[in-house]
């Protein structure tokens, strides 16, 4: 038993009348880990929180989830797990203690027992002086740490939590990432789901990269960040001649080619070593790299790497908080 | 983790319930404008009906007497508009999925509601029987039927909410859930409501004598006037036993489907 893992899924697959949205997902998440499956808009990510979480056949495939099987034991299954789902599930007309109050009395705690538990949450999360107030008037970032405490009655051994900073501002993601770190260290599972890569890099142990309902990769964070880089060296050439030359000597190794701006990129870990090694290499009579940049790697470049096609626009908007 | 083992959540359909409607409750005294319109709309229709129309309305009693429980089922119109917003709300937002990982059923959270309703519409009741009596309105009804004529009406406004949490369930959008609604609100015109059916045009006759409204009208007007009431309660209770059984199974195969 304690080796089992919190969440093992084979071959899971959903289709919405004709449109294919998870295409064989197979997870396998170790007990007091956090796994993030990280993606773009659209990737299957709610999609396969919904059906570990029960709340969503699947169309096929198996998973177990805190040790029972999502279709075969759902009660079994919902007693191990909490859910916070993307869309905020708390009461705007119900002020933040009187909706901690319900989730309380629907755990079968009784007046001063559900108070006290709702005084808690609330202190916890730095939302005592708000509790009486109406939702309705709250931050998002408010908004959120209150749902996370209506998840958190009673402590679960798997906890889902999809896209819980996505919208919020610095400060209350790192909030929501303190909480997570407690929960960790109190032994509870947790499956995030992210469009950040930073974000699965703090928080997660495994990460699992999500595009058009496939896994695409799979791994530690180290691992993946090996493979995708940490760093993208942005090189913008002189002339079209110098242009060819550098995209010639880059090979398979150049990404986002631009001739028409002579701009052409490269994946490097960041280090002043490695850059200069590149630039030498690339370059090595000081005359076909007029400019250069170096950047964190977004959550293009890990796509582009990892699909070989870039996120689409209304994704990166939507990503580009 | 000691508090785990302890918090186990106990499976209470009774104790969910109970929750559920104490939320629907409070959520209908918070939401201000909807209940503004559901308590004094009402009062506001009856004294238009009385002072502006009643004047031409024949109905061989006081118009306001006749005109009573023709109101009273008329807000239930009102009333199940809500109830189908606050359902729609629910289903579209996030909170049943928690509730349903949780394992509430969505049975408790829409008769939650359903209960909600029948406490807004015995509220909004209660205020038209009060303005009625401080403008004439005098029924000549014993206990038994007082309690009859609140067996009827009680019966037709939970069905009429069932069939309100079921247009709930199936709008995609809590506009969408109010449009719904107002054919309800319409229903009570072309009955005995507001005039008496052998005033109307012949080609209506047949809807109004043979629809839902027209026997639940008659048996609270019968019942509360001390007049016969005939056969009009045994199909008042047809009626509403019918339409919230069929309430009650589409509202459960909507919601079913509604969730995959
Ligand atoms: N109920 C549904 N009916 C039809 N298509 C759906 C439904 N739910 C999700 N989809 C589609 O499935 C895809 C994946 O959605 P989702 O799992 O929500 O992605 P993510 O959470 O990663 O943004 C999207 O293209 C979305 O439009
Ligand atoms: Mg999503």
């Amino acid at each position: 038993m304690p080796d089992q893992p919190a969440i093992e899924a084979v071959g899971l697959e959903k289709s919405f009348g004709a449109v294919r949205v998870l295409d064989g997902v197979d997870l396998r998440v170790a007990r007091g880990s956090v796994f993030s499956l990280l993606g773009p808009n659209g990737a299957g990510k709610t999609t396969t929180v919904r059906i570990l979480s029960t709340l969503l056949p699947p169309t096929a495939g198996t998973a177990r989830v805190a040790g029972f099987d999502i279709r075969r034991q759902r009660a079994e299954v919902r007693r191990g797990i909490s859910v916070t789902g993307q869309d905020t599930a708390v009461d705007e007309l119900q002020t933040g203690a009187e909706n901690l109050r319900m989730m309380a009395r629907l755990h079968g705690l009784r007046g001063s027992a559900a108070r006290a538990r709702a005084g808690a949450l609330l202190e916890r999360f730095d939302l005592t002086e708000a509790g009486d107030r109406r939702v309705r008037t709250y931050s998002g970032g408010m908004r959120r740490r209150l749902d996370l405490a209506a998840s958190l009655i009673t402590q679960p051994a798997v906890i889902f939590l999809d896209e819980p900073t996505t919208g919020l501002d610095p400060r209350s993601r790192q909030q929501v990432w303190e909480v997570v770190n407690e929960l960790v260290r109190n032994g509870v599972t947790i499956f995030l789901t992210t469009q950040y890569l930073e974000e699965a890099d703090r928080l997660a142990d495994q990460i699992a990269v999500v595009d058009g309902g496939r896994i695409v990769a799979q791994g530690h964070a180290a691992q993946l960040k090996q493979q995708v880089a940490g760093h993208r060296l942005d090189l913008v050439a002189p002339d079209p001649a110098a242009y060819e030359g550098l995209v010639h000597r880059l090979g398979p190794r150049a990404t986002q080619p631009a001739p028409e701006r002579l701009a052409v990129s490269v994946a490097t870990d960041g280090s002043a070593n490695h850059v200069r090694a590149l630039l030498d290499e690339l370059d090595p009579e000081h005359r076909a790299v007029a400019r250069f940049t170096v950047h964190s790697a977004t959550l293009d470049d890990v796509f582009l790497a990892l699909t070989g096609h870039a996120t689409t626009q209304s994704q990166k908007e939507t990503a580009g908080v | 983790m000691s508090e785990t083992a302890t918090l186990q959540r106990p499976a209470s359909l009774a104790g969910d319930a109970l929750a559920m409607t104490a939320r629907s409750i409070r959520l209908s005294l918070r939401n201000i404008d909807g209940l503004i319109t559901a308590l004094f709309l009402p009062v506001m229709l009856m004294l238009l009906f009385v002072y502006l129309f009643g004047g031409a309305i024949e109905t061989g009693t006081e118009y306001v007497t006749y005109v009573v429980p023709g109101v009273i089922v008329l807000c239930a119109g009102f009333g199940s508009s809500l109830t189908a917003v606050a359902v729609t709300n629910d289903m579209t937002g996030g909170i049943m999925d928690r509730f349903r990982s949780m394992d509430v059923s969505g049975a408790a959270v829409l008769g939650g509601h359903v209960v909600a309703s029948v406490a807004r519409n015995l509220m909004s009741t209660v205020l038209v029987i009060l303005v009625g009596f401080l403008i004439g309105f005098r029924p000549q009804a014993d206990a038994p039927d007082v309690l009859a004529a609140v067996s009827v009406l009680v019966l037709f406004v939970v069905a009429f909410s069932w069939v309100a949490a079921a247009v709930g369930v199936l709008a995609r959008s809590p506009e969408a859930a109010g449009g719904f609604t107002f054919f309800i609100m319409f229903l009570p015109y072309p009955s005995s409501a507001f005039v008496p059916i052998d005033t109307m045009p012949s080609w209506i006759h047949g809807f109004a004598e043979h629809q839902p409204m027209t026997p639940v009208i008659e048996s609270m007007r019968g019942l509360l006037l001390g007049t016969p009431v005939g056969d009009s309660a045994w199909l008042a209770i047809a009626w509403c036993a019918g339409i919230l059984a069929v309430a009650l199974a589409a509202a459960s195969v909507l919601f079913r489907r509604r969730i995959t």
